[in-house]
């Protein structure tokens, strides 16, 4: 049944999927992260205090994730053309992928910086220390093990959403199972692609609870 | 070191006007330790914010050694904050950090060379009596280790002044007069003024020079702290006094009559001994000195700071005329009395 064809098939496929994967984690969290930033700090009352910037920025965040990925996906092909030259193969997915994540890593970096005590950036006001000083030497470390499970959450979400880009070309292991799978009724690919897609969130979600729990023990 | 002029923090919300301080002034002198007590809500925790500008005041000045600190730019707030030190009730050390680097957090702050920044951390865990907890997470502390990485920590640029904000709120009873204890070391070791605010009139009583009684937004009464204890001149002084010192004489003896017959008078009063006249021998001596007779309802001493503290519940009878006279003689050898049955 998994002859060597198939098998070949699948691992480049497999590492297609984590290229785009692991591509557009990084770079979604390049920008969501220091948005996720500016949409804690510019809060009212809190160390910078925009609220003008803080709506709009919350407003733009809710209106793009509000868009379901696939329909965002052919939204975004002129941009995708634009940046990637084409809107088929794995390179280009990355445009979507990472443009759907980064307002789902700046709300996923908000929720882990408001768990962080005002006590703590009190304290640290009355040392003196500047707004930046209170994001890289306060707010990040301290929120260090829920960044970590937020990013596995993130990964684990483009994983999904990877497959989706291979429907519409994307390549990887959505590609795979679609014309391989459903188009040519071939339900071993089907099968085996599944089991590669739970194998690889299982993966990173251990992953991510081990380098937060170990985080979290060291400070315990 | 601190000078408050019409202080006032009104906070705006959508529906209505919340007045935390209003028209407060105050002056806390160089190197004395300056209590503020109130209960929750009255107005302690926004005033001690007002004075490192976490809270800003909506009207009013604030000097600060000499520097008027609701006036400074951004950058300015930042240099004069690393002059003032603060603790706080839950300690706030940062979790992702050594107790060492704890206390090297304000020091970085404030650009200090890294070898000499060590140096002075490492001295300071010595000074808490924590030299060998500087590896060691915060969580691995207990309530009293953690305060006293807490004032390291605050001491860490050499303060000029030292906010407490309810620091020992968190801690049980012997563990704030150990912490208590370090802050009076703190205080006479390096001339440090140390202005800290409580609910608990203990706290006052251990340590502090001066006392306010802040109620509903107003300072209600400012002094000595030994001052204050012997006589209250505000309900809301009195009944914190009463919270550490009985005080109160029970309502049956009260209403006793004050007239026994025409020649016999009772009369019913506290006398509030303070320092030196607590160890001599006052109320015999004028049992002896004036015909009358002196019956005692109720006593105790205690210590304020280093100062022993005495309170006499005391019945006096005699004819009116000399009750007058044998009173005036404790006053004039420096009691505090206070007739209980004026009424």
């Amino acid at each position: 049944m998994l002859d060597a064809w198939l098998l070949d098939k699948l691992l480049f496929a497999t590492w297609e999927t984590i290229y785009m994967v692991l591509t557009s984690t990084v770079l979604s969290y390049l920008f969501g992260l220091p948005l996720g930033v500016i949409l804690v700090i510019t809060a009212k009352g809190h160390i910078m205090e925009r609220i003008g910037i803080n709506r709009v920025l919350g407003w733009v965040i809710n209106a793009t994730r509000s868009v379901p990925f696939i329909i965002f996906l052919i939204l975004l092909i002129p941009l995708t053309r634009l940046i990637a030259g084409t809107y088929i193969g794995t390179v280009a997915s990355i445009v979507p992928l990472t443009l759907a994540a980064i307002p789902f890593v700046a709300r996923m970096v908000e929720t882990s910086l408001k768990e962080i005590e005002w006590g703590l950036i009190e304290a640290a006001l009355s040392m003196g220390a500047s707004t930046w000083t209170i994001i890289s030497q306060v707010l990040l470390p301290e929120a260090k093990p829920s960044l970590i499970l937020g990013v596995a959450i993130t990964t684990i979400n483009l994983v999904g959403y990877s497959a989706m880009a291979g429907i519409v070309g994307g390549g990887g292991l959505g590609t795979l199972a679609y014309y391989y799978g459903y188009q040519r009724y071939e339900n071993s690919i089907m099968w085996a692609t599944v089991i590669v897609l739970i194998i690889l969130v299982q993966g990173v979600q251990m992953l991510g609870d081990n380098l937060a729990g170990k985080v979290a023990k060291k400070r315990r | 070191m601190i000078k408050i002029k019409e202080l006032s923090k009104v906070y705006l919300t959508p529906s209505q006007k919340i007045t935390a301080l209003d028209n407060v002034s105050l002056t806390v002198e160089k190197g004395e330790i300056f209590g503020i007590i109130g209960l929750s809500g009255a107005g302690k925790s926004t005033l001690i914010r007002c004075i490192n500008m976490l809270e800003k005041p909506t009207m009013g000045s604030i000097v600060v050694d000499g520097q008027e600190i609701t006036s400074l730019a951004k950058r300015e707030l930042r240099t004069a904050r690393q002059k003032i030190g603060m603790i706080f009730q839950h300690f706030n050390l940062l979790s992702s950090r050594t107790v060492f680097a704890n206390v090297m957090f304000p020091l970085e702050i404030a650009k200090v060379p890294r070898p000499e920044a060590a140096r002075r951390a490492r001295e300071l865990l010595e000074l808490v009596g924590l030299a060998d907890k500087e590896g060691a997470f915060p969580s691995q502390l207990s309530g009293g280790q953690k305060q006293r990485v807490g004032i390291a920590r605050a001491l860490a640029n050499g303060p000029k002044l030292l906010l407490s904000d309810e620091a020992t709120s968190a801690l049980d009873p012997q563990t704030t007069r150990s912490i208590l204890k370090l802050l009076r070391d703190i205080n006479r070791k390096f001339n440090l003024t140390i202005l800290l605010i409580t609910h608990d009139m203990n706290v006052i009583k251990e340590i502090c020079d001066r006392v306010a009684v802040i109620d509903n937004s107003h300072i209600v009464e400012v002094g000595e702290v030994l001052k204050v204890f012997a006589s209250p001149s505000s309900p809301t002084a009195r009944s914190f006094v009463n919270t550490v010192i009985s005080r109160e004489v029970p309502a049956e003896l009260l209403h006793r009559s004050q007239v026994q017959n025409e020649q016999t008078h009772v009369k019913l009063i506290r006398v509030s001994f303070i320092g030196p006249s607590a160890g001599a021998p006052v109320i015999s001596s004028m049992i002896r000195q004036f015909d009358i007779e002196a019956n005692i309802l109720y006593g105790n001493v205690d210590r304020i700071k280093d100062t022993p503290f005495g309170n006499l519940a005391l019945e006096l009878i005699g004819p009116p005329g000399v009750l007058q006279e044998s009173m005036d003689y404790l006053r004039s050898r420096g009691l505090e009395i206070e007739v209980l049955n004026n009424a």
